[in-house]
C-alpha cells in the first residue's frame, strides 16, 4: 500500500485525470486506451501511459519495455493486446498482464501499436520513475541518469521520495544530482540555490552546461550571480581535467611508439644495424595475431579472449627466427657498412610487404578487441579506454622485460661484451656472430611483440610497417642510441608533445611540427637526450 | 690547363656518354615526328614520354650521385627536392589553364575555386610568368637545401643520421602536401595542365620539344658536375667522404663544402622535376614519399656509385625494368626491387659500372671488418 | 697569459671529462719555438685528448690553450685552428685513400681553403715544383700517382707527414709515427722528424722508447691526465714514479 502511494505522488501529474479509476484492474483499462485513435490520442495516450506507470502493478514495467521497444501488438480480429517477440521459427506471444505465455503465431494475425519519438520520451520518464525504486541498484543508476539528463523539473517530487527511501551511497549521489538538475529547471530560487552547490561538486561537462542556461534564466540575480561563480570554478577545474585527458592520450601514443621503437632500441641502438625493415617485423606480429584469430574463430569461438596471448609468443617466435633470418643471410656481410645495411634493409622491407600482400591481399585485416580490451571507465572527468590502458602496460612490461633480459641473463651479459668490445669477446669464447644473429633476432621478436599490441588500435594492412619506420627511428635517436631509458623518455615526450600540439595546430601540422623539432633537436644534439659521452663514440 | 677548364674535365667515358645523349637527341624526335606511323623507324609517342620520363630520373639521379657518390651524404630526401621543383612548374601550368578549366576562372585554378577561395594566395603571385617559374625551380629546392644543410652540416649530424633526417624531411612535407589549406591542391596535386609557353602539351612536337629539353638538361647537369668533381674542390669532397677529419685537420671547413654540393644537386634535382611534371601531366604529394627517394639510391647504386654516368644509366635501366614488371608481372616488382637492393649492397658494391671497369680495383679490404669505425679504409661507405 | 709570452704552445690547467672520467686533469706545458718534444705515457693517460683539445675537436672543461701565445685556441675550430699553422698526424695513418698520392699533396698545399676560391683553383708552376719537392722528402716520387690505397703502411705515414709538411705549419702534433713501422722505416722516421725540427716546434707522441730515444729530446711523461715528469730520456727514465707507473716495477 505504501508503494501504492509513492507512486501516486509520482505520477500525480500524469495521472490526475485517472485517479478515481485506480482500481486492480485498472492496468488494463489505460493499456487497452493504448490502441485508441482518435485525433485526441496523443494527449489521451500521454495519460494512458501516465497513469500506467501510477497503477502501481508489477507488470507496468514490462508493459511499458514493450511499448517503447515496439513490441506490443493487438490482434487484428478482437484488438486482444499482446507482447510479441521474434522466436526461433515464429512469433512467442505473452499476456501483457500475466507475462505468461500465449504460445506462437503467425505474423500477419496481429498489428503493432504504434509508439512515436515523442511518446517515447514519455515512456522514458515514466518508466525512469518506476525505475527509481527498482530492486537493482544498477536500473536506479540508469533511471538516476536519465532523469539528470531530461532534468524535468516535473520530477521532483518522484526524485525526492526515491532519495528518502535509497541506502546506497553512490545511488543517492547520482539521484541528488538528477533532483539538483531538475531543480534548477525549476522556478523555484531557494531549490536552485542548493541546486547550484550540487551540481558545482558533480563538476562535468553537462553541470556546466545547465548551469550555463541557469547564468541567462535564473529565478533571481542571486541565481545568476552563484550559477556565473560555479560556471567559473568548474570551467577553471575542467581545464585541468582537460590538460590530464590530454597527457593521458599523450601517454597512450607514447606508448605506442615506445613498442613500435623498442625493438629498433636493441637492433640500432645496441647493434648500430640500421634495420629499415623494422616496421614490417610489427606488421608480421600483427598478421600473426591476425591468423591466430581466424584460426579461433573457426575452430575454438570460445579461446576469443586469449587470442592475443597465444599471438604473443608466436608473433615473438615468427618475428624473431625471420630477424635470425635475414641477419645470417645478408646483415652479417653489411657490418660496418652503416648505409648499405639501410639499402639492404630497405630491400627486405619491400619483399616482405610485398610477401604479404601477395599471401593476405591488399586489403585491410579483420582484427577483433577481445572483451577485456574494450570499454572505458572514468576516474574523475578523465575517460580512460581499456585498450589504451592495457598498452601502455603492456609496452612498459616489454621494456622492463628487455631491460631485466640484457643486465640478469648470460644472454645478456653475452651481447653487452660483443658490442662492448667485439675481438675481446670472441677471445673470451664468445661465438659472436651468434649473439650478433640471437641481438637481432630479439629485436625483431620484439618488434613483431609490438604488432600483437599495435593489431589491436591499427588497421593491419601491409602497410601497417611503413607508418612506424620514420617515427621509430625518431623516438630512438632523439631518446639516445643505446640506451633503454631514453628510448622510453623519447618516446612519452614526443607522444605528450604530439597531443599537445594537435588542438592548437591540428593532427597533421602538429607532427610535422614535432618532426622538425626533432631535425632541430637532431642537429643541436645529434646523439640524442641521453648520449652516451666519451671518446668512444666519437669514432 | 687553366683556359679549358671545362674540357679538361672530359675522359673517354664522358665523351662517349655525351655523344650517345646528343645521338637520343635528334633520333627520338625524327622517329616520332618525321617517320610515318607505318615505317619500322616509327617510335610511338607513348615511348617518346616513357624516354623522358626516364631522362628526368636519370638527372635525379646524377643529383643523387654527386651527394653520395662524391660527398658521402646518403640522402634519403631528394625525392623532395625534385618534388619541389615539380610543384613550381605545375603552379607555372596551372596559371596557363586560366579561364579553360572547369570553373572557368580566369584566375584560380579549379582546386581553390572548389574550395571556396576568393584569391589566389600570395606566394601564387608571379609564376603565370614562365622565368619567375623556372626562377623558383631553382630556387625554392636550393633554399631549402641551403637551410637545412647548414643546419645539418654545421652540427655535424653525418652518415645514417643524416640519412633519416633526410627522410623525416620529404615526409614531413609530403604531409604537409596532402593539407588542403597548404594551396596545393591536397591530395590531388596539380594536374589538368593545357599547355607549356603557348604549345600544347597533348601535341607530339611538344612533347617531342620537352624530351629535348630534358636531354639537354641532363648533359648540362652532367657538364657541371664533371667540371666540379674534377676542380680541387671536388678532391676535397671526396676527402670529406673518404677521411672527413683529415679534412678539417688541413684546413678545410667541410661543412661548407658539403653545403655548396648539397645545395647544387638540390637545384639539379629540381630542375628534374619541372621536366618530369609537364611530360607526365601531373605532380601530387606522393612524389614526396620517402619510398621514392630511397628507390633512386638504388638506381645510382645499380649504376655505380661516384660515376655520374652510371646514375644515369642506372635510372634509365631500373626504370625500363619497372615498366616491364608492372606491365608482365605486376606482383613481382616489389620483389624483384628489393631483391635489387639486396644482391646490389653485398654483390655489386661499385655498380654495374664498376663492374664494366677494365682495371679491377683493389678488392676491399677485410671480410672481418665489424668495427664501425674503419671510415677511412672503406671508401664505400 | 703572460707566461705564454714568446712559447709556440701554452696549456694550462686543461681539464676535461667524459661522463666523469677526467681523460686530462689540470694539464700544463709549454712548447718554445723550434722545439721538439716527446709526450709518453701508457694508454689512457690521454694522450690523444691532448691532440683533441690542441687541434680544437674537444673543447676543454676549463684552462687555456693559447698558440704564439696570444691565440686562444679554445675558442676555435679544427679548420681555424690547421689553417693557423697547426698540423696534426693521426695514429693510424690517416691519408685520402681514393686519390693519388700527388693529390693528396695538392689538397694539403697551404692555399686559400674557401669554398669558391678552391672550385676555380689551378696548380701554379710553383706549387706544381714544392711538391715535387715533398715528394722528394718523403721518399715518394716514384708513387706519384698511386693511389694513396696502394701504399704500404710506412709509405702512408710518410705521406701523411708529407700532408702536414705541404701545409707549412708552425706548429706539428705527431700521435705515434713509428706504429707498425720496421726498424729501418722507425730509424728514418726519426731522421726525418729531427730534420723538420729544425725549422718547426714539434710534439711527438709516442709508445716507442727506442724511437723517443733516438729523437733524444726533453720528454713528457703524462699519467692519468697530467704531467708526471719532465727532462730528457735518462732523468725520466730514472724517475721512481715514472718506473711505477710506466716502465714496470
Amino acid at each position: 500500500m505504501q508503494r501504492l502511494i509513492k507512486f501516486f505522488l509520482l505520477f500525480a501529474f500524469l495521472a490526475l485525470p485517472f485517479m478515481q479509476a485506480a482500481q486492480a484492474d485498472e492496468l488494463s483499462t489505460f493499456v487497452e486506451q493504448l490502441k485508441e485513435k482518435s485525433t485526441s490520442k496523443k494527449i489521451k495516450t500521454i495519460r494512458a501511459i501516465g497513469a500506467i506507470g501510477a497503477s502501481g502493478s508489477e507488470r507496468a514495467a514490462p508493459v511499458l519495455e514493450a511499448y517503447l521497444g515496439g513490441k506490443l501488438f493487438q490482434k487484428k480480429t478482437d484488438g486482444t493486446i499482446v507482447i510479441i517477440v521474434k522466436g526461433g521459427e515464429g512469433l512467442l506471444l505473452s499476456d501483457p498482464y500475466s507475462g505468461k505465455s500465449l504460445g506462437t503465431s503467425p505474423k500477419n494475425k496481429y498489428k503493432k501499436i504504434r509508439v512515436n519519438n515523442r511518446l517515447r520520451g514519455v515512456i522514458r520518464s515514466v518508466l525512469g520513475g518506476l525505475q527509481l525504486q527498482h530492486r537493482d541498484r544498477l536500473k536506479r543508476l540508469e533511471a538516476a541518469a536519465s532523469m539528470f539528463k531530461s532534468h524535468n523539473p516535473k520530477s521532483i517530487p518522484a526524485l525526492q521520495e526515491a532519495l528518502k527511501a535509497e541506502t546506497d551511497e553512490d545511488v543517492k549521489t547520482r539521484m541528488g544530482e538528477a533532483l539538483a538538475a531538475a531543480q534548477l529547471s525549476s522556478t523555484d530560487a531557494s531549490a536552485q540555490l542548493s541546486a547550484i552547490k550540487v551540481l558545482e561538486a558533480r563538476g562535468d561537462k553537462t553541470a556546466l552546461t545547465l548551469l550555463q542556461a541557469a547564468m541567462q534564466k535564473g529565478a533571481s540575480t542571486e541565481v545568476k550571480s552563484q550559477a556565473e561563480g560555479a560556471v567559473r570554478r568548474i570551467k577553471k577545474s575542467l581545464a585541468y581535467w582537460e590538460i590530464g585527458q590530454t597527457i593521458f592520450y599523450g601517454l597512450s601514443l607514447g606508448s605506442v611508439l615506445l613498442l613500435a621503437a623498442i625493438g629498433l632500441a636493441i637492433t640500432f641502438g645496441v647493434m648500430g644495424v640500421i634495420n629499415m625493415a623494422h616496421g614490417e617485423m610489427i606488421m608480421i606480429g600483427a598478421y600473426t595475431t591476425f591468423v591466430v584469430q581466424e584460426v579461433i574463430r573457426t575452430s575454438a569461438p570460445a579461446l576469443f579472449d586469449v587470442s592475443l596471448l597465444i599471438a604473443l609468443p608466436l608473433a615473438f617466435i615468427i618475428a624473431g627466427s625471420i630477424g635470425v633470418a635475414i641477419e645470417r643471410g645478408i646483415i652479417r656481410f653489411l657490418y660496418g657498412r652503416p648505409l648499405e645495411t639501410l639499402l639492404a634493409t630497405w630491400g627486405i622491407s619491400l619483399v616482405l610487404q610485398q610477401a604479404v600482400r601477395s599471401i593476405f591481399g591488399p586489403t585491410n585485416q579483420e582484427v577483433g578487441n577481445p572483451s577485456w580490451m574494450s570499454g572505458s571507465f572514468e576516474v574523475g572527468q578523465l575517460i580512460i579506454t581499456n585498450n589504451r590502458l592495457w598498452i601502455m602496460v603492456f609496452a612498459l612490461a616489454v621494456l622492463f622485460t628487455l631491460m631485466a633480459v640484457l643486465k640478469y641473463t648470460s644472454f645478456g651479459l653475452r651481447m653487452r661484451a660483443v658490442t662492448q668490445n667485439r675481438a675481446m669477446a670472441g677471445s673470451m669464447g664468445i661465438r659472436t656472430g651468434w649473439v650478433d644473429a640471437l641481438t637481432f633476432g630479439l629485436g625483431s621478436g620484439v618488434a613483431g611483440i609490438a604488432g600483437v599490441a599495435l593489431s589491436q588500435i591499427d588497421n593491419v594492412s601491409p602497410n601497417l610497417g611503413q607508418a612506424y619506420i620514420v617515427d621509430s627511428f625518431m623516438v630512438v635517436v632523439f631518446g639516445g642510441v643505446g640506451n633503454l631509458w631514453g628510448t622510453l623518455v623519447g618516446a612519452v615526450s614526443l607522444g605528450v608533445l604530439n597531443k599537445f600540439l594537435e588542438p592548437a595546430v591540428g593532427a597533421v601540422l602538429g607532427k610535422i611540427l614535432v618532426l622538425v623539432l626533432i631535425i632541430l633537436f637532431i642537429q643541436k644534439r645529434p646523439r640524442g637526450l641521453f648520449a652516451q659521452k666519451g671518446r668512444a663514440v666519437e669514432q | 690547363m687553366r683556359n679549358s677548364f671545362l674540357i679538361k674535365t672530359l675522359d673517354k667515358n664522358s665523351v662517349l656518354f655525351l655523344t650517345l645523349l646528343a645521338i637520343i637527341a635528334v633520333i627520338v624526335p625524327v622517329a616520332n615526328l618525321v617517320m610515318p606511323p607505318q615505317s619500322p623507324f616509327h617510335l610511338s609517342t607513348y615511348w617518346v614520354v616513357l624516354l623522358g620520363k626516364y631522362l628526368c630520373y636519370a638527372l635525379l639521379a646524377l643529383s643523387v650521385d654527386l651527394v653520395w657518390g662524391y660527398a658521402g651524404i646518403l640522402t634519403l630526401g631528394h625525392g623532395a627536392f625534385f618534388a619541389l621543383g615539380g610543384y613550381a612548374m605545375g603552379m607555372y601550368l596551372m596559371r596557363q589553364i586560366g579561364a579553360r578549366g572547369v570553373y572557368g576562372n580566369p584566375d584560380l585554378p579549379d582546386f581553390m575555386v572548389f574550395l571556396n577561395w576568393s584569391e589566389l594566395p600570395w606566394f601564387w603571385s608571379g609564376f603565370d610568368m614562365f622565368p619567375f617559374a623556372m626562377l623558383m625551380v631553382l630556387f625554392v629546392p636550393g633554399l631549402l637545401a641551403f637551410a637545412f644543410g647548414w643546419f645539418a652540416f654545421r652540427s655535424r649530424v653525418t652518415g645514417v643520421y643524416l640519412s633519416i633526417i633526410t627522410q623525416a624531411l620529404t615526409y614531413a612535407l609530403m604531409l604537409a602536401f596532402f593539407r588542403n589549406n597548404m594551396g596545393f591542391g591536397g591530395n590531388n596535386g596539380l594536374t589538368d595542365f593545357k599547355d607549356i609557353l603557348g604549345f600544347n602539351l597533348q601535341s607530339d612536337a611538344t612533347r617531342s620539344g620537352l624530351f629535348v629539353a630534358t636531354v639537354v638538361a641532363l648533359m648540362l647537369a652532367f657538364l657541371i658536375s664533371r667540371a666540379i668533381i674534377k676542380s680541387r674542390f671536388g678532391k676535397v669532397l671526396i676527402g670529406v667522404r673518404d677521411a672527413e677529419s683529415r679534412t678539417r685537420f688541413l684546413g678545410y671547413r667541410v661543412e661548407n663544402y658539403k653545403l655548396f654540393v648539397w645545395t647544387i644537386s638540390a637545384m639539379i634535382a629540381g630542375v628534374a622535376g619541372a621536366l618530369y611534371v609537364p611530360q607526365v601531366g601531373i605532380i601530387n604529394p606522393s612524389e614526396f614519399a620517402p619510398a621514392n627517394s630511397i628507390e633512386t639510391v638504388i638506381w645510382v647504386a645499380v649504376g655505380g656509385r661516384g660515376t655520374l654516368i652510371g646514375a644515369a644509366f642506372g635510372a634509365v635501366l631500373v626504370n625500363f625494368a619497372k615498366t616491364w614488371f608492372t606491365g608482365a608481372l605486376p606482383e613481382l616488382w616489389l620483389f624483384a626491387l628489393g631483391a635489387l637492393f639486396i644482391f646490389t649492397t653485398i654483390f655489386l658494391p661499385k655498380g654495374i659500372l664498376g663492374l664494366l671497369a677494365r682495371k679491377p680495383k683493389k678488392p676491399r679490404k677485410s671480410k672481418s671488418g665489424k668495427q664501425p669505425d674503419q671510415q677511412s679504409t672503406q671508401p664505400a661507405e | 697569459m703572460e707566461l705564454a709570452h714568446g712559447s709556440v704552445l701554452y696549456l694550462d690547467g686543461v681539464t676535461v671529462s667524459f661522463d666523469g672520467f677526467r681523460a686530462l686533469n689540470e694539464l700544463s706545458f709549454i712548447v718554445e719555438p723550434g722545439e721538439m718534444r716527446a709526450i709518453i705515457g701508457p694508454n689512457g693517460a690521454g694522450k690523444t685528448t691532448m691532440m683533441d683539445v690542441i687541434t680544437g675537436k674537444t673543447t676543454p672543461d676549463h684552462g687555456d690553450i693559447f698558440f704564439n701565445g696570444e691565440i686562444d685556441l679554445t675558442k676555435l675550430d679544427e679548420a681555424d685552428i690547421a689553417q693557423l699553422g697547426i698540423g696534426r698526424k693521426f695514429q693510424k695513418p690517416t691519408v685520402f685513400e681514393s686519390q693519388s698520392v700527388f693529390d693528396n699533396l695538392e689538397l694539403s698545399l697551404k692555399d686559400d681553403r674557401r669554398v669558391f676560391p678552391v672550385l676555380f683553383s689551378t696548380l701554379s708552376n710553383k706549387q706544381n715544383q714544392r711538391i715535387d719537392e715533398l715528394l722528394e722528402t718523403i721518399r715518394l716520387t716514384g708513387q706519384r700517382h698511386e693511389l694513396a690505397a696502394n701504399l704500404s703502411h710506412g709509405q702512408k705515414q710518410w705521406l701523411e707527414i708529407g700532408m702536414l709538411l705541404a701545409q707549412e705549419p708552425k706548429l706539428l702534433l705527431v700521435d705515434e709515427p713509428a706504429a707498425g713501422m720496421t726498424d729501418a722505416e722507425t730509424a728514418e722516421t726519426a731522421i726525418l722528424l729531427k730534420e723538420i725540427a729544425k725549422t718547426k716546434a714539434v710534439v711527438v707522441v709516442e709508445h716507442d722508447m727506442v724511437f723517443v730515444r733516438d729523437l733524444d729530446v726533453k720528454v713528457s711523461v703524462l699519467h692519468e691526465g697530467s704531467i708526471l715528469a719532465e727532462g730528457n730520456m735518462d732523468e725520466v727514465s730514472n724517475d721512481e714514479r715514472v718506473i711505477e707507473v710506466y716502465l714496470g716495477r
